[in-house]
């Protein structure tokens, strides 16, 4: 008999890269079927493993060696509380986006196509999903561009309605590359100093090394590399043109957890790789993350408001959220490190909602998404409205969303740290962000339509998945236990690995 | 017989149930307006139960879930809290009776929205009111002004929609930027958020500290309409009148400085906070607002506006009492909070009264409308001597506590301020009065019956003498508020 948990970290991997190849041979009104099991499979399996974890306590290390070859020779992949948060906002949100995504889709791609676009989603999925959960820094690396080279064809796939898409996902293959590129010759350096590529296994011979110029650039090549992916200002400039032009579906899912695996192995790399060098990384989050973060949220949210395309201004907010994110792990403490995974679990619903929500709403108006189209909206596509309204109050952090719990264990964190001028510039940032959901709230339901007041047809395959988004935001803002908890102990494991 | 826990859930419900089921009734608007007054008379049942259970020694909680560790979503009723429910509960069966008797007469669209929103506020005040803790209380401080939103811009004017930005800016502005990172900085320093007697800050915090925190809440709550924070209240004015009288004078400008006195008595405490020092700042700023509040008032004209900056000067009284920081004061300040919420419920309800009867709103055309609206006039001159603190009304008790509370502090310039401010209340509360009764009439006006326009003030102002006879209930609670 197989021990099943055992095989688990693989499996949830596996899923979604073998069922693509499956999907791109079968016909392609079965695609998103098979996608949507394949997905909901993978979140199953992620489930099984967190309650596995949870139930072996916080300092718990599940070891997977790939083919039987154990490290420092073979690939490992590793779970630790820290990589089951990530696993199952990534999985959870995957499933769930997949779900909307074929009524998203619409017009947006040929039906003919659509074997090929959810072979390059699972891949997507698959490769996300490799990133989080290798503990080989070479394979980290190609899982990196799995991932990158599967959701660039998303985003060219937007070309069918804007020819831009392509410019755009032009843009993103060359920076992702030019980012993948940086990482991997970080590596090389790490590799030519220790001899070794898994991480775990570096973290214990980096120290050792009494040369420390290589390392250190290696460290700058690797950290400024997923910073590209993770869409860290000033190396966020990839992001709104491709979400504003990639498929609404797509956006869904890249806003939801690409970024959001990017900066789990950011962290990673700090605290894992590095946590043998107590000054080095510290003093990287403390003075390059915070200032960065700071800026990212700034310009995120001023552009966000005035920004004219909705789309555009969801994307531009993400620049913000990315930069709470980043911000919460730059403050470098236990709270910190928390407050960081909560927000990319709380961020991964909202921002999913979101999109799909305004995809849902975007359908009715052929696709568009300029403010100016969407007027009235609101009013006549009640259902979907709601629900995107509900994820949209949980971006700007009001009470008794998962929003709020987000704010409150970030400024919490910063306050407890002692940077007050942060914490300011936090909630001034949170109060302008009220602005521009305010611009969409308008335009939504107060501006004027043409005329037409009727209600529109909406789709259950996309208010469903957004309620269901909608509903998470409520209940974990009210029950956040859960997520603060498991966050607390992702934070914790981290921290053991550094001492 | 209810439990006083189960009083609480009821409490709450009620207002809420109301909020759903008036847009069910909006096509028979007889049903839909009966039930504010129920719920109301239902509610202030709750309230008294959970009352005295308080006065009993008890502690009414109902907890609910535990949102992550270290906070709960649960309610749990202090003295103050106990006080604050039953003025909030029992004043808006009046406002609910007069808003129908206000909005049929003056003949105003959307009131199905209207009710249904009104409702929704009460519920948030009863919610801050039991809070179980200051996380509970600042998201229904938020919801309370959500909810008030929608009323604030009915006419849906351009003035009014102007008006509406301002208070959504100020109050939510200042309570998401200084009273949030207050209420996280409470918990950083101590790790909870509990309302515990005396305080939980002490030894927690660095004196020097102090003032700075008691900054952020003194602007966060902006509620309390502190100057220069206090622009909202006046623009607020725009909403009809039942909106003023329950939720600018009652439910939503006390929920301000209610805050503030959980604040200073459950969390800083009075002690710790007097030691400090950290207050003084606050009691030369109150004693500002008090006095200029009352100059700005002398020179309006518009009767609203007129009550709407005495709002603000008697709001000031409280926050006053709060930054005293000794036993007599917040005593005061917490007797302040019934006597003013039931004398300026009754003016407002006067003011509504003339306007959707004889349709004026300056106090200078008020010359002689003495005699055509006996009741109403008499009913606002006893409500106008209640503010100014004269015996036999309600409004001397919490002043003699006051000035009991800056005499303790041996503040005699805060004493000043307060005779000063009563004088300035003579002055323009009591005009209008006078020139109904001794002024002749210039032009001969219209003046319509509505009786459920008239009815509400005049029981107010009743409860305004009762309040002077038979304060022993909010004694006992004042008493228990300041027992460690």
């Amino acid at each position: 008999m197989i021990d099943w948990m055992f095989h688990l970290p693989a499996i949830i991997v596996v899923i979604p890269l073998l069922s693509a190849i499956i999907v791109a041979l079968l016909p392609s009104r079965i695609g998103w079927i098979c996608a949507s099991i394949s997905s909901g499979l993978s979140f199953w399996a992620a489930i099984v493993l967190t309650a596995h974890m949870l139930d072996a306590g916080s300092l718990m290390r599940m070891s997977y060696f790939l083919g039987g070859w154990p490290p420092p020779w073979g690939i490992e992949f590793s779970v630790d509380h820290a990589t089951t948060l990530v696993i199952l906002v990534v999985t959870g949100l995957g499933f769930v986006s997949t779900l909307s995504s074929n009524a998203l889709l619409l017009n947006d791609i040929h039906s003919d196509d659509r074997s090929r676009f959810f072979a390059a989603w699972l891949l997507t999925l698959g490769g996300l999903l490799g990133l989080v959960m290798t503990a080989d820094a070479f394979n980290l690396f190609v899982f990196f561009e799995i991932s990158s080279l599967a959701s660039v064809t998303l985003v060219a796939m937007g070309s069918g309605r804007d020819k831009r898409a392509l410019v755009a996902a032009f843009n993103y293959l060359i920076i992702g590359a030019i980012g993948a590129t940086f990482y991997v010759i970080g590596v090389g350096f790490c590799y030519a100093m220790t001899g070794t590529l898994n991480m775990v296994d570096m973290a214990n011979r980096l120290p050792l090394v009494t040369d420390l110029v290589p390392v250190y650039i290696g460290l700058a090549f690797m950290v400024s590399g997923v910073m590209v992916k993770a869409a860290v200002f000033p190396v966020h400039f990839w992001l709104p043109p491709s979400y504003g032009f990639a498929p609404m579906a797509v956006t869904s899912l890249l806003a939801a957890i690409a970024t959001k695996a990017a900066l789990y192995v950011l962290i990673r790399i700090m605290m894992t790789i590095f946590g043998g060098f107590p000054d080095m990384p510290l003093m990287i989050m403390q003075w390059v993350f915070i200032p960065l973060a700071l800026m990212a949220i700034l310009l995120g949210t001023v552009l966000a408001i005035y920004e004219k395309d909705a789309k555009m201004m969801l994307a531009q907010s993400s620049v913000a959220q990315i930069g709470y994110i980043v911000l919460g792990f730059g403050v470098a403490t236990l709270a910190g490190v928390q407050s960081g995974f909560i927000h990319i679990a709380n961020h991964a619903m909202i921002k999913g909602g979101m999109f799909i929500g305004l995809g849902g709403m975007a359908i009715a108006v052929a696709g568009k998404t300029r403010m100016t189209s969407l007027a009235g909206l609101g009013r006549r596509m009640p259902i979907t409205s709601t629900g995107f309204l509900i994820c949209g109050l949980s971006l700007i952090g009001v009470p008794l969303t998962a929003g709020f719990i987000s704010k409150f264990y970030l400024v919490s964190a910063i306050i407890a740290a002692g940077y007050w001028q942060i914490a300011a510039i936090v909630l001034l940032s949170s109060a302008l962000s009220v602005i521009y959901l305010w611009r969409l709230v308008e335009t939504l339901w107060f501006a004027p339509a043409d005329g037409v007041e009727t209600r529109l047809p909406e789709q259950a395959m996309i208010y469903i998945p957004l309620w269901i988004l909608a509903i998470a935001n409520i209940w974990f803002g009210i029950n956040a236990g859960m997520i603060t908890g498991l966050a607390k102990m992702a934070a914790t494991s981290l921290f053991g690995g550094m001492s | 017989m209810i439990t006083a826990d189960n009083a609480i859930i009821l409490g709450l419900a009620v207002p809420l149930i109301v909020a759903i089921l008036t847009p069910l009734f909006a096509s028979r608007p007889d049903i839909r307006d009966c039930l504010g007054p129920i719920g109301g008379v239902i509610s202030l049942y709750a309230a008294i139960l959970v009352a005295r259970a308080v006065i009993g020694g008890e502690t009414p909680e109902w907890f609910i879930i535990s949102i992550s560790e270290g906070l709960n979503f649960s309610f749990k009723v202090t003295p103050l809290g106990a006080i604050f429910g039953l003025v909030a509960s029992g004043l808006w069966i009046m406002a609910a009776i007069y808003s129908v008797g206000y909005m049929r007469g003056n003949k105003e669209t959307h009131q199905t929205r209207f009710n249904a929103f009104y409702a929704v506020a009460v519920h948030a005040a009863l919610a801050i009111a039991w809070s179980g803790n200051l996380l509970v209380l600042f998201i229904f401080y938020e919801v309370l002004t959500f909810s008030t939103y929608p009323l604030v811009i009915h006419k849906q004017t351009a003035e009014a929609m102007r008006a509406g930005r301002l208070y959504m800016g100020i109050l939510v502005g200042t309570s998401l930027m200084l009273l949030l990172p207050g209420v996280i900085w409470v918990w950083t320093a101590t790790g909870s958020l509990d309302f515990v007697p005396g305080g939980i800050l002490a030894g927690k915090i660095d004196p020097a500290y102090v003032p700075w925190m008691l900054a952020l809440f003194a602007f966060g709550i902006g509620k309390s309409a502190l100057m220069p924070i206090h622009r909202w209240l006046p623009a607020a004015m725009v909403a009809p009148t039942p909106v003023s009288a329950l939720l600018h004078a009652v439910a939503v400008v006390k929920a301000g400085v209610f805050t503030m006195l959980m604040v200073v008595v459950y969390i800083f405490g009075y002690d710790f906070l007097a030691m400090t020092g950290g207050s003084v700042w606050l009691i030369w700023l109150a004693s500002f607002t008090i006095l200029a509040s009352s100059v700005i008032a002398i020179q309006k004209d518009d009767i609203k506006a007129r009550l709407a900056y005495s709002t603000i000067s008697q709001l000031s009284y409280i926050v006053l009492g709060a930054a005293l920081a000794n036993e007599l004061a917040a005593k005061g300040a917490a007797l302040h909070i019934v006597m003013h919420a039931s004398a300026k419920i009754t003016l407002f309800f006067c003011a509504g009264a003339i306007y959707v009867s004889a349709h004026i709103k300056n106090v200078s055309q008020l010359n002689g409308l003495g005699y055509r609206m006996p009741l109403v006039f008499v009913a606002f001159f006893l409500g106008a001597l209640s503010i100014i603190g004269i015996p036999p009304l309600g409004g001397s008790w919490s002043k003699f506590f006051l000035m009991a509370g800056a005499a303790e502090n041996g503040m005699i310039m805060v004493i000043i301020v307060l005779a000063v401010s009563s004088l300035m209340n003579v002055y323009y509360l009591l005009e209008p009065v006078l020139r109904g009764f001794y002024l002749p009439e210039k032009s001969r006006v219209h003046v319509e019956k509505l009786p459920l326009v008239v009815i509400p003030p005049v029981i107010t102002a009743v409860l305004c003498v009762v309040l002077f006879f038979v304060p022993g209930p909010f004694l006992s609670l004042i008493n228990l508020m300041v027992m460690p």
